[in-house]
């Protein structure tokens, strides 16, 4: 049912938050903070309700962006073909801004983990992943951006750097890119290389999204330090200035703080998109 | 090299080894870096779960349900991305666990829940004009059969599990030893479990089976209040089609 | 019962049931609630949502475990159903491992 004659061509250069049905009145009562709204396409796969309700009328306020957290673009094995027309459903009736994935899996062995899962970065991984993505690009009919990971372990098989590898895709398949700082952050800590040096590396040029989250400290085995990627928190000051310094290099983003675990009420979601606005301000000036 | 199935193996089996090939940026051994994923797994998909049965939960407390649910996550882990229909299994999975089966009702309650979840996430339907009923002569009414909501789920029940869903999520009485069917309608977003009253859910069944109207109110013995019923449903936009 | 007399009692009951639906509908005024239900009634029904985040939370349990007393089970006490098919207990009745 193509019902989205308002669509939104793209995403604005505004905050926008991950959005929460629990936000649904606040979002519409007060939206001046958000400019526009990312959904996990997985929970608007039902048949009915209250979700694709909901959805239908923020649709027509706000641009949306779709966000899949259970494609398994990383996996070994194919794209589930059932999950891929439902994804074509909801992109095709809702007629999102944007729609965007992880460089991650999730599903092995008909198993659906729901965590996203690490994989090596060599040729043939690289192969893998550029094939899914033309697959997704071709069925959806649309452009797609790629998420960079957190990471909390290496491979010692990998060969490519992330940066480069994620370059190495876009140059093979045309889609754009997900810059998640606090993913940036968390894995440069994780894998103790710098987080600058990384954005450096980085093709901004492809960046379509920047997402920020908070994360949680923990340790190793060896006492070095652990983060971990819980987005239950506000974001800390480091990656507030990692993502100054990309927008320094980059221009102004669309920039969306995830918060899905302990979700605060409104205000303090609204506060935190606030400060995001401050720092497109600061880039503009 | 480590492939998915190597990455895969210890996820759910807290026992395995951390697959090799995994390194910190010091290329050791990445120990407990791995768990950072098996606790990813392990976690969410508790969590969802406990998400997803809130009667179950409050029925054996939250401490009970974790074992529980860990138990049921390694041994049947989601096969679909779409966790709004995880845990469909799990009723059956709580009569079979021996630490629980002198409380042989959960199962059943824990099947309101699943149904919850299934009718919340149903497609949209409209109910019939009240009065659709009304215009039908007496040989049409009796010979009517009707089309349900996608959303109107039916469990039937040896015990009270309609009380002890409410007693658990709401306070109020205690349930009394009773078999209940417990009919779940949502006429807009909200479902909500209704207890059926004495041989309403015989009657339900019969109609839901492609019974006639007049055929399926013969299966309600003496003791079956028609008008409530009929009232029920065509309150909650239950009944969404009448056909010869 | 007769068929003639059945007839008459189901138009009756139809007729009853429309006379108190009229009721309730008015009751229901017509406006779509797009929000969430009020607090304490349905919220859970949405079920688990997807997570794109990991979580600092420790988990390395095995599968064994016993019962421990909690819950409302506790406070709920069921004589011997009607029919005979079972025996409902308290949550203290039985405190066990699982075998092996």
């Amino acid at each position: 049912m193509p019902d989205a004659t308002h669509a939104f061509p793209h995403l604005p250069n505004l905050p926008g938050v991950g959005y929460k049905p629990q936000h649904f009145s606040d979002i519409l009562t007060d939206p001046s903070p958000v400019g526009w709204l990312e959904i996990h396409a997985e929970n608007y796969m039902g048949d009915g309700g209250r979700p694709i309700a909901q959805l239908r009328v923020l649709a027509e306020r706000f641009p949306i962006s779709v966000h899949g957290v259970g494609l398994s673009i990383g996996g070994e094995g194919r794209l589930d073909p059932d999950h891929l027309l439902r994804l074509k459903h909801l992109c095709d009736w809702l007629n999102p801004a944007s729609f965007s994935e992880h460089l991650a899996w999730s599903t092995h062995d008909s198993h659906f983990l729901n965590d996203l899962l690490p994989l090596p970065y060599t040729d043939v991984t690289l192969t893998r992943v550029a094939d899914h993505i033309d697959e997704v690009q071709t069925v959806l009919g649309r452009r797609m951006l790629l998420e960079n990971p957190s990471s909390y372990l290496a491979f010692a098989e990998s060969t490519w750097s992330e940066t480069d590898f994620l370059a190495e895709i876009v140059r093979r398949t045309g889609c754009g890119l997900l810059l998640d700082v606090n993913n940036v952050f968390v894995s440069a800590t994780n894998l103790d290389y710098s987080p600058q040096g990384y954005i450096d590396a980085y093709p901004l040029e492809a960046v379509g999204e920047v997402h920020l989250g908070g994360h949680d400290e923990d340790e190793d085995d060896h006492g070095a330090p652990l983060l971990i990627d819980s987005h239950g928190r506000e974001v800390v000051d480091p990656v507030w200035a990692l993502l100054d310094y990309t927008l320094a290099k980059s221009g102004p983003k669309p920039l969306l703080v995830e918060w899905d675990t302990d979700v605060p009420d409104w205000p303090v979601l609204a506060d935190e998109a606030r400060r995001a606005a401050s720092a497109l301000t600061r880039v503009l000036a | 090299m480590t492939d998915q199935t190597a990455f895969h193996s210890g996820l759910l089996n807290p026992a395995a080894p951390v697959p090799d090939g995994l390194t910190d940026a010091q290329a050791r051994p990445a120990g407990r870096r791995y768990g950072v994923y098996r606790n990813n797994v392990t976690v969410s998909l508790r969590e969802a779960l406990a998400e997803g049965f809130p009667s179950l939960v409050g029925l054996i407390g939250r401490e009970n349900f974790d074992h529980v649910a860990r138990a049921y996550l390694r041994q049947s882990p989601p096969t679909s991305p779409l966790m709004m229909h995880y845990g469909a299994g799990l009723p059956e999975f709580v009569a079979s666990l021996d630490q629980l089966k002198h409380l042989p009702y959960l199962a059943d309650v824990a099947r309101i829940d699943v149904a919850m979840r299934q009718s919340y996430h149903a497609a949209d339907s409209t109910g019939i004009d009240a009065t659709a009923l009304q215009t039908l002569d007496e040989e049409a009414l009796l010979s009517t059969r009707f089309d349900f909501a996608p959303s109107m789920i039916l469990i039937r029940s040896s015990y009270p599990i309609g009380s002890i869903w409410h007693y658990t999520l709401r306070g109020g009485d205690k349930p009394a030893g009773q078999a209940e069917d417990v009919l779940i309608l949502r006429a807009e977003y909200d479902p909500e479990p209704f207890v059926l009253g004495p041989g309403a859910g015989n009657v339900v069944q019969a109609l839901q089976n492609g019974a006639s109207f007049g055929a399926a109110i013969d299966q309600g013995g003496d003791a079956f209040d028609l008008a409530a019923l009929l009232n029920l449903l065509l309150s909650q936009q239950a009944i969404t089609y009448l056909k010869n | 019962m007769s068929k003639a007399l059945k007839t008459v009692a189901i138009v009756g009951a139809v007729a009853a049931s429309l006379a108190a639906h009229t009721t309730t509908a008015t009751a229901q005024a017509k406006e779509k609630c797009f929000g969430v239900s009020l607090a304490g009634k349905n919220d859970c029904a949405a079920g688990p949502g997807t997570t794109c985040a990991g979580t600092s939370t420790v988990d390395y349990q095995g599968n064994a475990w016993t019962l421990v007393d909690a819950g409302t089970c506790a406070e709920i006490e069921l004589p011997a159903m009607a029919d005979g098919t079972a025996r409902m207990g308290s949550l203290e009745e039985l405190n066990r491992d699982l075998p092996g």
